[in-house]
This record gives C-alpha cells, structure tokens and sequence, in this order.
C-alpha cells in the first residue's frame, strides 16, 4: 500500500540573486517501509523532509504535480487539518536534541503534549501513555524520567524522548532527519536499533535522512541518493556496488573498508558531476 | 590618481589607501538604509543650524518685543513667541547650540573615560580588571539621572556642571563594552606579535587595542546622544542646567509651563525640536550598529 | 553548597554596591561648597570656636573614620534634619515615598499588561502592522522627554478634553479627607469606602501612570519582541510544529516560556526606571511623591534632602535589581544545574 506519493517536488527560497531551488523536482513514493535519503549538507534532503510535513518556513514556498499522503492532497490542506495530521500521521524526528527539545517543559509534559493536541484523554490517561512510550524507548526509570528537564539527561536519552514524542500517536509516517549525527558514536546504534524496532512493529513508514551512506544501507530498505536538489540515484541496498551515478560510485570510494589498504581516500571530483 | 577602483582596491598599497576603502564600503551599506540616512540628514541639519545659527534665526534669541507676547504660530513668528515676546524659532535655533555643545562635550570626557578604563581593565586581568570593573559594575547599577541631579545640587547649576554630572554618570557603559571587546583578542597572536618586539603596554594600549575598540565605542556613543540630549534638557526642566536667558531647550519648556493651558506653544515647540534630535541620533546610531558593530545588536 | 554560590555572591555584590552608594553620596556630600561648620558657627565665629566646632562634628578625623560612622548614621535610618521642612529626612521620606510607589507601580502594570502581548504579537507577525507600530512606540519611548509628553499630557487630556483631573492626587477640595493607612491614596480611600475620593485618585493618577507606563511600554515591548524572535528560531519550535500544536500554544507555551525569566529582569528594571522617571513626572504634575520632593530640595540646595532622596531611590534601585537577578537564578531551570 502506497503511503506518500511526491511527484517533482520543487522547493524554492528567494535570495538576492533571485529565486534559488533547493529542492529540484523530487519525486518518491513510499510504502510502509524504510526509505533512506542521502547526501551531503545542503543538497536538500532536510527540505524535502521539511516540505513533506508543510514546514518550509516563509518565504519559501514548495509546488509538486502531486503531493499525496494516504490519499490525501497535501497541497490544497488547510494549514488547521495539517496541523491535525502533524504529529498524528506523519512525524519527524530532529537532529539534536539539545535544541529540539524545549529546556523549560519538564520531559512529560512535552511527550503528553501532542496527546493533548489530538486526543481528547483525562490526565491519568495521558500519563499511563506517557510512560508507556518511555519505557517503549527503553527508558528504565519512565516515572523519574519524566520528571526531568532536557538539561538533566544525556544526549542518547534526549534522541529517545525526541522518538518517544514522535510515536506516542503512532504515525504512519516518520521521517528522520539525521537523527544520530549530533549523538555520541557509541549510542549511535543503539538509538537507531529502538527506531527501527517502533517502526517495524507499529508497521510505519520511514524516511532516515542522512550524509552516512553506510547507516542508510544498514537500517534501510531502499536509498535515494541527492546531489544538489536532484535525485541522482534509487537503489535498493542490496545494489549499492550497481550504482551508476558519479555522485553516487565518489561517495562509495570515499568509504574507508577495514579489508583494504589504500595510502589516500580519494576525494570527490566535482568537475565531472 | 583617487578613483574607485583604486579606493576599493583588494590589494591596497597603504594604509590610506585601505582606510579609505573600508571607509567607503560603510558608507555605501549606510546608504542603503533608508532610516539610518534620515538620521544622518537630521544630524547634519543639526551641526549646519548650529554653525549658522546667527544667520539663520529671523530674530534676536534673546532680546523681545514686549508688545509682540505669548503671540500664536503665525507668519512672521513660524513657531509664536514667549512672555518676553522674543521669537521661539530663533531661540530654538540658537538652542541648538547649547544642545550640541553639552552633547559633544559629555562625549568627549566620558566617552575616552570609559574607553581608557574598560581597555586597561581587560587588557591587565586580574586584580586591576576586578577593581575597575566592580567598580562600573556598582555605577552601573545605580540610577543615572538620579545621581547626576544629586551632582549637579553639590557642584551648582549651570551647563558646565551639567555636563560633568551627565559624564560622571555616564562612563561606565562604555567601560563594559571597551572591556567586552578587549577580551575577545587579548590573547591574540597579532598582539604576541607585538609584545615580542618588547613594545611597552603603554605603546601597545595606544596603538593597537583601544584603535579596535573604536567602532564599537562609536556606535555606542551615538546611541546614548539621545539619552544625553534628553537628561540635558531634564536638568534644564528643573531650573538645574543652562540657566536664563540662554535658549536652552529645555530650559524653554520649563518657562513655558506656566502659559501652558493657555499658550501651548511656549512649551511644546522646543519639545519637537528635542525629539526630532534624539530621533536622528537613534537612527543614526541604529544604522551605524548595523554596520560596523553587528553582533551588538543584542546589547541592546 | 555549591547551588547556594550564586545567592551568596548576589549578596556580595548586593552590599558593594550599597556601600558604592553611600561612598557616593559621602563625596558629595562633601564637595558642598558649603562649610558645615560656618553652617553651625557664623562666618564671624573666633579661630578657637570655629575649631572645636570642627573637631566637635568629628571633620578631623581620617576620612575612613568619617565615612564609617556616616554609614552607621544611615543605617541607623538618619539621614539628617532638612533645611527646608525642619523634619528630619527620614520621616520626610516616608511621608512622600507610597505616593511613587504607587504611581510607578501602575505605570508599571500598564507597561506590562500591554507591551509583554504587543511584542509577543510584533514577534510573531514579523514586519506587519503591529511590528511597526513597536518599532515606532521604541523610538518614541527613546526620543521624547517624559516631562514634555506629560505637559502635552495635561494640555490634551485635562484642559482640552477634561477626561483626567489635573495636577496633584485628588482634587483639591477633597485633600486630607481620606484617613492615612497605607499612604496609597487608592488603597486608603478604598478601605475608607470613600468613592468619591476613589475616583478623584483615579482620575488623577491615570494621566501621569500611563505615560510612565508608556516608556516602561516602549522597552518591555521592545525586549520582548526581541528574546521571542530569537525563541521562535530555536528547533524546538519546529520540534512543537511537528507535534501539530497550534500556533497559539507554540507562542505563549513553547517561545513566551522559556523567556518568562529574562523579562523578570527587563520589568525590574525598567520598574527601577519609573522611580527614577517619576523625579520629572512628578514635577510637572506637581505630584507629592519623592521626585517632587528631591527636586524642590535641590532648588532649596537643602542638600540633607537631596542626599537623602538620593540614598532611597538608589537602594530601591539596587534592591530592585539585584532581586530580579535573584528571582532570574531561582525560577530558570537551566541556571540551576
């Protein structure tokens, strides 16, 4: 079943040289499965997460010949149903959570927060579903946790509030946006092992944004590769040697392999793309 | 020889040469904002009425017609006149004198005041930055008119002590910022560089830290005008700054106070003449934050 | 211990800067032209008695000595005798000071009540009408004397328009007749049940209030606008976009939040700043509080007053501000980890 259907998908800014695209006629489609975009910083893979949810902030503006979620036309929704959908149907998943968690709500109230937006529970509820979806994020102390401001925790345990938040009203899509690059390397996996897990389970679909071209290949089932604003290439991640795109055969070189032993990584050349 | 390839040259041969480059790049981003230009044009009309003053006052600022007072706005007297009869425009035009003056003057002995004592604070450390800064720190936090009324009550009235109270007084925010810049490139190695030719601190004070805190000092400056301009005329309100007959601004409100249920101009127009120059001050100030001192927009 | 260090180094400064203001008003005190002992003795007293007057008011001692026992005489609470009223200073104060309270504190409800939404509203509408109306009243608020708007004040709104009473607190058939509590005029007459004498305060105090109130406005409503656009750009604000909350709740819950502590400072002091703005206020509305008071001692160099007047409004000042920092450092999360 077909979740997100995007076809040219363009996303434009204005700038004092004129309108720049950051995003250059994007198309997707996605089922309830694990999709991966790739690329470097500004190639437009956070936009493209951004203008799925209808959060390109003015004065950019984002036109498709078809943006569909669930059968629903993105482009003509009122902002008021879009909002009903946010965070209900389809979420995202930040980068840092020390910035995408707001340091003065305690971490249930932030959780309960989007209960309160979209269900109409009693508080006793909510707090049972709060802690649920904690102890869902393998956190051992749900009761106390909740309790703490995002200054009191680690940063693994904050990109796990972040996921909880964004499951507690199991969506049916959820994109996130390089949600272990800010992390340290060794709760990296881990954080990514709980996502997929809720994503699997609760049979969601996932965008997982990225520079990391092996993170992608390892939790994902298929891969889009961007290069400024464009897709250069789709992959499924068995066929990552097939790759035929410049772009995309430069980023495999650049991967150092432990099987190997080469004086210098080679560097992308630009020229050629 | 002077065009504008050569003053915007990317490698310039000497310092002139670069000063004149940079100078012309702010001009240039100055002039694209439009309020700030305002600012510029009120100041200026400011400097020229002041310097022109004799020339351009229709009438004496101090001698009046009995006959002719407390006479509406009209045609021969464009802002009316007050109960000696003497012409309002004149003394507001005249006035623009003492306002300058007063300004300039308290820019000049607080302004270096506080440079000299924020520079020495963060340039030294330690114990020296602990005392000079507590020391702006308890300035800082005491009230600023309040103090300089009581100033002025122990040195006497008139514009000279007015000036030394509103310097007193004002120093200390120029300390905080000269300091703030001072320790962003204290350790910085173009100033090893110049300790290792054994320059003395004096030497290296002088010529190398305080010339960069300038800008932003400047920019400072510019902004606290309207501040000043507006204690001034308060200390004239209350019969405390520049005493009769001189056209002080506020002076005139004060006088004007007792027609002002009946004669509302006596009052008012100096008013106008005060707020339009703190307003060219402000934006002045506020353009020339924008560009020479971009990351002190949040000091407010 | 170590979460105490904050307060401990708060009282520190607090004090300092107390003693700053005592030393201050020691000096001048002291730069009088005026000789305290031919104050006392005559100008045609002998050698002798001029210096056993001298030693007798303790001039001869090191100027630490002095200096020390005029910080013991303050705060024993006397601050001399005025030349003036004959009173001592202390009672005089006390007599004048709830009239600026009470003006400078509903100037300063105005200034909150309406410039805390104006800038949340100019933030969140960035560039649109209300924005500029902010940016205009932030000017304003820099550029025009607060004692000339309230001439203008006066003109408009009591001798135009009769909507206000004039100078003064009450009208004047009506002054003394409310019996003193509290020394707050509303309040008093409030407790009296005396709603004529209500009404008169309100009308009186309502002018001079709100224009205080205006350049409390201008600031708050500046500062607010200001800490909102920098919250409305942190991620935590798309975080709450992509939980679908409404734009109302991210306004005032996920941005208006977490700067509730930084406006507590900017209304302390722009609170510190009425009192000091009612010196000009009161002056032109003839109002009986402390700046009226300073300034008609100023012109009567009743210098004991002045020092006085200073030393209060100083250390209401100081006090002011240095318990917003102290409020800052109990209620913001992040300060005390």
């Amino acid at each position: 079943m077909t979740l997100l259907k995007v076809d040219n998908l363009r996303v434009t800014f204005p700038s004092d040289h004129g309108p720049v695209d950051v995003v250059r006629g994007l198309s997707l489609t996605l089922g309830r499965e694990r999709l991966g975009i790739v690329g470097e910083s500004g190639s437009g893979k956070s936009m493209t997460g951004r203008a799925i949810l209808g959060l390109i902030p003015p004065p950019g503006s984002v036109t498709a010949d078809r943006l569909e979620f669930e059968g629903t036309d993105l482009r003509t929704l009122s902002e008021r149903r879009y909002r009903e959908l946010r965070g209900a149907r389809m979420s995202m998943v930040l980068q840092d959570p020390k910035f995408s968690l707001n340091p003065v709500i305690t971490i249930g109230d932030q959780i309960a927060e989007a209960l309160k937006v979209h269900r109409s529970l009693t508080a006793r509820q909510r707090r049972v579903r709060v802690l649920e979806v904690l102890e869902a994020v393998r956190i051992r102390d749900p009761k106390r946790v909740a309790r703490l401001y995002p200054n009191e925790i680690s940063g693994g345990m904050g990109q796990r509030v972040m996921i909880a938040m964004m499951v507690v009203l199991e969506p049916a899509l959820m994109i996130a946006d390089e949600p272990t690059s800010a992390l340290d390397v060794s709760v990296r996996g881990q954080v990514l092992d709980i996502l997929d897990d809720l994503v699997r389970r609760r049979g969601m679909g996932l965008i997982l944004i990225s520079h990391d071209l092996n993170t992608v290949a390892r939790w994902c089932d298929r891969i889009i590769v961007m290069y400024q604003g464009r897709v250069v290439e789709e992959l499924g991640t068995g066929q990552l040697e097939a790759a035929k795109h410049p772009y995309t055969r430069g980023l495999l070189s650049s991967v150092p392999r432990i099987d190997e032993t080469r004086d210098r990584l080679p560097v992308l050349n630009r020229s050629t793309l | 020889m002077i065009s504008r390839a050569w003053i915007l040259s990317d490698n310039p041969e000497t310092r002139l040469q670069s000063q004149l480059g940079q100078a012309w790049r702010l001009m240039r981003t100055l002039a694209r904002n439009g309020l700030a230009m305002v600012g510029l044009a009120i100041v200026l009309a400011l400097l020229l009425i002041a310097a022109f003053a004799p020339w351009l006052a229709p009438y004496s600022p101090v001698e009046g017609v009995l006959a002719n007072r407390l006479q509406p706005p009209s045609a021969a007297h464009w802002m009316g006149t007050d109960e000696l009869g003497r012409d309002i425009l004149s003394r507001v035009i005249h006035g623009a004198r003492i306002t300058l003056l007063i300004v300039l003057l308290v820019a000049v002995i607080a302004a270096p005041l506080g440079l000299l004592i924020g520079v020495v604070a963060g340039y030294f450390g330690g114990w020296i930055d602990r005392i000079l800064m507590g020391l702006t720190d308890i300035f800082l936090s005491l009230p600023r008119l309040i103090l300089a009324l009581a100033f002025v009550a122990a040195l006497g009235p008139g514009i000279e002590n007015a000036v030394i109270a509103i310097a007193i007084t004002g120093w200390p925010i120029y300390a905080r910022i000269a300091r703030a810049e001072v320790l962003t490139f204290r350790n910085s190695e173009f100033l090893d560089a110049v300790r290792m030719q054994d320059a003395s601190a004096f030497r290296i004070i002088r010529f190398h830290v305080i010339p960069l805190c300038l800008s932003s000092t400047i920019v400072r400056v510019t902004l606290d005008m309207a501040g000043i301009i507006l204690t001034a005329a308060g200390l004239g309100f209350l019969g405390l700054g520049a005493q009769p007959p001189l056209p002080e601004w506020g002076a005139m409100i004060s006088r004007g106070r007792a027609f002002i249920l009946d004669q509302w101009w006596v009052a008012t127009m100096p008013g106008f003449a005060i707020i339009i120059v703190s307003l060219g001050f402000c934006l002045l100030g506020d353009g020339l934050r924008d560009v020479l001192d971009p990351k002190g927009r949040s000091r407010g | 211990m170590t979460r105490l260090l904050p307060a401990l180094n708060l009282l520190l400064t607090l004090v300092l800067t107390f003693l700053g203001l005592l030393a201050i008003t020691f000096f001048i005190g002291r730069v009088v032209p005026i000789d305290p002992v031919i104050a006392v003795v005559g100008d045609r007293a002998s050698k002798e008695t001029y210096d056993a007057v001298r030693a007798a008011l303790g001039l001869d001692d090191p100027l630490i000595v002095q200096f020390g026992r005029y910080v013991w005489q303050i705060l024993l609470g006397d601050l001399g005798v005025s030349v003036s009223t004959g009173r001592p200073v202390a009672t005089d104060l006390a007599r004048v000071f709830p009239a600026t309270l009470e003006m400078a504190t509903i100037g300063i409800i105005i200034g909150v009540a309406l410039g805390v939404p104006m800038g949340v509203f100019a933030a969140a509408r960035q560039g649109s009408w209300i924005d500029q109306v902010i940016r205009v009243i932030g000017l304003a608020g820099y550029a025009i004397p607060a004692f000339w708007l309230g001439l203008v004040g006066l003109v408009v709104f009591y001798a135009q328009l009769r909507w206000v009473g004039g100078p003064g607190r009450i009208d004047l058939f009506l002054d003394g007749m409310v019996p003193v509590k509290t020394g707050l005029l509303l309040v008093d007459s409030a407790i009296d049940g005396n709603g004529e004498a209500f009404q008169s305060a309100v009308s009186h105090i309502i002018l001079p209030a709100t224009i205080l109130g205006f350049f409390a406005l201008a600031y708050i409503a500046r500062m607010t606008r200001s800490f909102m656009l920098e919250q409305l750009s942190q991620e935590y604000i798309i975080t709450a976009r992509v939980k679908g909350v409404p734009e109302r709740l991210i306004l005032w819950r996920h941005a208006f939040r977490p700067i509730r502590v930084q406006l507590i400072t900017v209304i302390g002091l722009s609170y510190a700043g009425l009192l000091e703005g009612s010196v000009m206020i009161e002056t032109v509305f003839s109002w009986p509080g402390i700046g009226n008071y300073l300034t008609t001692a100023l012109l009567n160099a009743d210098m004991n007053a002045v020092l006085g007047a200073t030393l209060v409004i100083g250390t209401v000042f100081i006090a002011i501000n240095k318990g917003s920092d102290l409020l800052y450092w109990l209620l913001d999360p992040r300060a005390r980890i």
